[in-house]
């Protein structure tokens, strides 16, 4: 019973990781761009989360309804002025551009908030759990993550698919000069995928703040579990990257159980695995593009 | 009246000049066909219109300056182009594909599955899993949705076998009739010249001949491109 207890707490987990990984698999399908500050502007949401549950006394669900549009609107500035600039500069320079954002973002959230280990209060409801039958249980709050990154990747993926922005970002992605000549503008189109795509990123840094710790210094390590979710799942496909976080929480939790310490290790050989032996990842066919 | 305005046109890729003074204006409801060998500046004269080379010198768009406004800005002033390849987008549906520039105006989906009746039966495949013909008839039916006033068109009959390309050049007769102006880039000289009623010679960058559809032969044009003067 405790391996199907630690299968059943790692697809929990793994509604996290998808919840990370959906931004950065969405910047990068659309702009072509590995966002390494992906990590640390999800801890610096979870501290924005910190600051309006402290001064308004309202808990972390509510506090979305401030970060989720401050760090849209943060996407769009950011993309209409360091990362815009930086694409026309070539390859190298938005790796460069986001990885100097993520040294300026952890040393601003360790100047503003200490290097002082923080959660987000949520009372009696964080340890609230659903018996499950047997001697399982999950918690409330890790269940509703799970179905909070089902739904968002679920609207992701009907934006993509179904609607006019959805279709303006795949022509853009497959190639912006001539979706110019189409009359769309690359950089609009960029500015609005960067945006909903930092909006998530807001809906994990609070998920991930409500179910563990946080230091501003985490930002680094959150990357990494987004960017094995997404290698995991195929780069481009949204139902890969869901797919990707539950093998990877999965894989973690299984590891835990063989040995504590061997569970962020185990999660770290299966994404090797899978990048040895399936490096297009599990859900994307190689020959598609 | 004129619709497009090329007055003094130079375009440089780095340190090579590839357009030298090219004058051309375009009526309303013309067809003007630009002919040339390789490299003659066909293309960047197109790529020019549309703001993705730099130029200098003027374009005007019924009588106003296409000057500082990028790509995507000149297709609302009214200009789209077919570019060369095709350039479908691999993630679209051919339905996508035509709906993903479309301005309101008389060249809708109707229109254009109209215009090519096979389009219609495809239109849930990606854009990129059609024959080359396909490809361009769909290329051609984006453009048009766009509704432009002026449609630029490089290099239709490209790597496509003489059957489809005549199919082709009977659907661009049937839109030219329908009033839309056009610049057809073609080195098929015959097609151009059926199509046409001017036509716009370049060789090296510069203008070497430039006449009325009926009062040259194709072979005029054909030893103006390679360099024998008319």
């Amino acid at each position: 019973m405790t391996w199907v207890n630690a299968i059943v707490q790692g697809i929990l987990l793994g509604g996290v990781y998808a919840l990370f990984a959906c931004g950065l698999s969405l910047v990068f399908g659309v702009l072509r761009i590995v966002n390494l500050a992906h990590g640390d502007l999800t801890v610096l949401a979870a501290f924005l989360a910190v600051v309006v549950t402290g001064a308004f006394g309202v808990p972390p669900v509510v506090a979305l309804v401030v970060v989720v549009p401050v760090l849209a609107a943060l996407g769009y500035v950011l993309q209409r002025t360091l990362l815009q600039r930086s694409l026309a500069a070539g390859e190298l320079a938005p790796l460069l551009v986001t990885f100097g954002l993520s040294i300026v973002i952890q040393n601003a959230l360790l100047q503003v908030f200490s290097a002082d280990t923080r959660t987000l209060p949520t009372g009696a409801f964080g340890t609230a759990s659903l018996a499950i039958g047997g001697d399982l249980a999950v918690g409330w709050l890790a269940l509703i993550t799970l179905l909070v990154a089902v739904a968002v990747l679920a609207g992701l993926q009907f934006v993509l698919a179904r609607t006019a922005l959805g279709r303006s970002m795949r022509a853009t992605s497959d190639d912006p000069e001539t979706a110019q000549l189409m009359g769309l503008d690359d950089r609009r189109v960029h500015a609005a995928a960067t945006a909903i795509a930092l909006g998530t990123v807001a809906l994990a840094g609070i998920f991930y703040g409500m179910r563990g710790t946080f230091t501003p210094t985490l930002g680094p390590q959150l990357l990494i579990f987004a960017f094995e979710a997404v290698i995991i799942g195929g780069l481009g496909s949204l139902w890969g990257t869901l797919l990707g976080g539950l093998v990877l929480g999965m894989a973690q939790t299984l590891g835990a159980q063989i040995q504590p310490s061997y569970g962020v290790l185990a999660g770290h050989l299966v994404f090797l695995l899978v990048l040895a032996v399936r490096p297009q990842g599990l859900l994307r066919t190689a020959s598609r593009r | 009246m004129t619709v497009l305005d090329v007055r003094g046109l130079d375009a440089h890729y780095g340190h090579l000049q590839a357009l030298f003074g090219i004058d051309l204006t375009l009526d309303d409801g013309e067809t003007l066909a630009v002919i040339g060998a390789n490299g003659a500046g066909k293309t960047t004269l197109l790529r020019a219109v549309m703001g993705q080379v730099p130029a200098d010198g003027g374009i005007l768009l019924g009588g106003t300056s296409l000057a500082g406004l990028r790509p995507h800005e000149r297709v609302r002033a009214g200009v789209t182009m077919v570019p060369e390849g095709r350039k479908l987008f691999p993630s679209l549906s051919v339905a996508e594909t035509l709906q993903v520039g479309a301005a309101p105006g008389a060249w809708d989906l109707d229109a254009v599955y109209e215009l090519f009746p096979n389009i219609p039966l495809l239109r849930g495949r990606p854009a990129g899993a059609l024959s080359g013909g396909e490809q361009q008839a769909v290329a051609i039916g984006r453009g048009l949705m766009a509704n432009p006033r002026v449609l630029l068109l490089d290099e239709v009959s490209l790597g496509l076998a003489p059957v489809v390309v005549g199919r082709l050049y009977e659907a661009l007769a049937t839109i030219g009739k329908a009033g839309l102006t056009m610049i057809v880039v073609e080195q098929d000289v015959g097609q151009a010249l059926s199509l046409a009623g001017r036509v716009h010679c370049l060789r090296a960058g510069r203008t070497v001949l430039t006449a009325a559809a009926g009062d040259v032969t194709a072979a005029d044009v054909t030893s103006a491109y390679f360099g024998g003067g008319v």
